[in-house]
């Protein structure tokens, strides 16, 4: 099944020139994609279009099927549950503790407060911390600040996951498991797609690449197959 | 109802805004002069009520003293036929002296010197409100029969003094509409401010899938909380100004002001000011953000 599909998709901000020019790509489920590129190439702005942050300025995007161009602003919530982000600088609360971030997409979508408990603590002690439950997100490192941004991402088992330069802040080693994480998500069926920089993790890895490069997917990495039988057809133009 | 239950979990710190702070004393001010409106409205009611139901059916015949007692007898009963055979007419009955002296009490006290003075002949007529009363030709047979009598007819005073309680009525009703709408708009643009600083916590909100009511759900509450704090405290200082108010008419020793009893719905009115401004603050507080969040993608 498609997951996301982009065909001649252009962005641009307000009058300024357009980040994103003539992308067209499709995700099969169970895909897991690196999204590379410099810096200022268009790799969150991409992102931000298929978590619905923002709309193209020109183009088509359908998400699981719907054209988002004629979904009605009240559908849109309930596709975007099923849309994990972890953020390139977390954006998580500081005000609530890990725990009550992370319980937050499943409260925001009316999941019995039993049921949160149950699968929040599970998740904290599948990350690592279990200990930390009660912590406010300042008083946590880096590295525990991404998984808690992880978890939060991934508490209610959505069926994409976009991740945008999760392994930024922190040093390889834990970058390392942090996509072991990701890969078991993976096995569960959860298309991903993750932005980062770091060359060693994508080699490392092997998963397909989107390339992009002055807002137009420039290439694709290497043709290795993604677990689960997914892939990338990449139809964007190619320099 | 699960909008008054607080037992949700409250994603945005909205309890630590500088509005949070001031919006209750805002509020508190707002109802408490609310309170005084409608104190004052149905006060103004009240009067205008018992004065239209005390003497509008009524009028006074004045007949000026005579030289001799037998004089004055005559005049009497000459007004009396007069009024009686009028059709407009119920009940003429003259007032005892005693009556009329108690009537000048206030004013001349009761010294014995009283009893001495060439004082008026008043007669209390009652009319039929479905007969026509013509006052001028009233006046005019009275004089034949007592010269000098005159008709104080109640109605021309009363209709002032009506008036007057009305326009004061509609005055204090513009007053409290102006208060509501002073509240909406302090609620309105409070909500926007606090909008624009939790704008970050609300965009993730947003990204993760909340309904643009979950959202407004939590400013709506947060407004209901505080316009039921305000009010309480609005009207806490408002139960000592009616007391106040109260002592101060009850010292007033004058037949003009009758006696005011604020009826169980006007106390009801007055009580339900501060579930009142709760609701108003809640509904315009989700309005506010339900309007700003639909520019929202």
């Amino acid at each position: 099944m498609v997951i996301v599909k982009l065909e001649n998709v252009g962005l641009r901000y307000g009058v300024g020139p357009e980040v994103l020019r003539d992308v067209s790509l499709t995700l099969e489920e169970g895909a897991f994609h690196f999204l590379t590129g410099p810096s200022g190439a268009g790799k969150s702005s991409l992102l931000k279009l298929m978590y619905l942050a923002n709309r193209p300025t020109r183009g088509l995007i359908s998400l699981f099927g719907h054209d988002i161009a004629t979904t009605s602003r009240k559908k849109l919530p309930a596709l975007r549950r099923e849309v994990g982000v972890v953020f390139q600088e977390f954006r998580l609360l500081d005000h609530l503790s890990t725990f009550d971030n992370v319980a937050l997409p499943m409260r925001v979508a009316d999941v019995h407060e039993k049921d949160v408990r149950k699968h929040v603590a599970e998740l904290l002690a599948w990350v690592g911390l279990k200990d930390h439950m009660n912590a406010k997100p300042t008083t946590l490192s880096g590295g525990q600040q991404q998984r808690v941004a992880l978890a939060r991402a991934v508490i209610t088992r959505p069926r994409l996951l976009l991740a945008d330069e999760p392994t930024g802040n922190v040093d390889d080693k834990l970058a390392v498991r942090l996509l072991h994480l990701m890969e078991e998500l993976n096995k569960l069926g959860t298309t991903i797609v993750m932005a980062t920089h770091n060359e060693g993790l994508v080699r490392q890895f092997g998963h397909p690449r989107i390339c992009i490069e002055d807002g137009r997917v420039e290439q694709m990495g290497p043709l290795r197959p993604a677990r689960g039988g997914g892939g990338v057809r990449m139809e964007g133009k190619i320099s | 109802m699960s909008f008054l239950s607080f037992n949700h979990h409250k994603d945005l710190p909205l309890d630590s805004d500088p509005s949070s702070r001031f919006l209750p004393w805002l509020i508190a001010f707002m109802v408490y002069l609310a309170a005084l409106s409608v104190v004052a409205t149905s006060l103004m009611q009240s009067v205008s009520s018992r004065w239209e139901r005390g003497v509008s059916n009524t009028l006074t015949v004045q007949i000026p003293p005579a030289r001799s007692v037998q004089q004055d007898q005559s005049q009497i009963e000459g007004a009396l036929k007069v009024l009686r055979a009028n059709p407009a007419v119920v009940l003429a009955e003259p007032m005892a002296k005693a009556s009329v002296l108690a009537l000048l009490e206030p004013w001349l006290g009761t010294a014995d010197v009283l009893a001495d003075m060439p004082l008026p002949h008043l007669i209390d007529v009652s009319v039929r409100s479905s007969v026509k009363l013509e006052a001028d030709q009233l006046v005019q047979d009275l004089n034949k029969v007592a010269p000098g009598a005159t008709v104080d007819d109640h109605r021309i005073w009363l209709d002032r003094l009506i008036q007057m309680s009305q326009t004061l009525k509609w005055g204090a009703y513009i007053v409290l509409c102006l208060i509501c709408v002073a509240s909406i708009g302090t609620i309105y643009f409070v909500t926007k401010t606090g909008l624009a600083i939790h704008h970050d916590v609300i965009e993730v909100l947003h990204l993760i899938g909340a309904q643009d009511s979950y959202i407004a759900r939590q400013f709506g509450e947060n407004a209901l909380h505080l316009g039921l704090r305000g009010g309480l405290l609005g009207l806490a200082v408002a139960g000592p100004t009616f007391g106040a108010f109260a002592y101060l008419y009850r010292q007033v020793d004058s037949a003009l002001l009758p006696q005011i009893d604020i009826t169980l719905v006007q106390w009801i009115v007055v009580l339900s000011l501060p579930l009142c401004a709760a609701l108003m603050g809640y509904v315009t507080a989700r309005f506010a953000v339900l309007n700003s969040l639909k520019k929202m993608v």
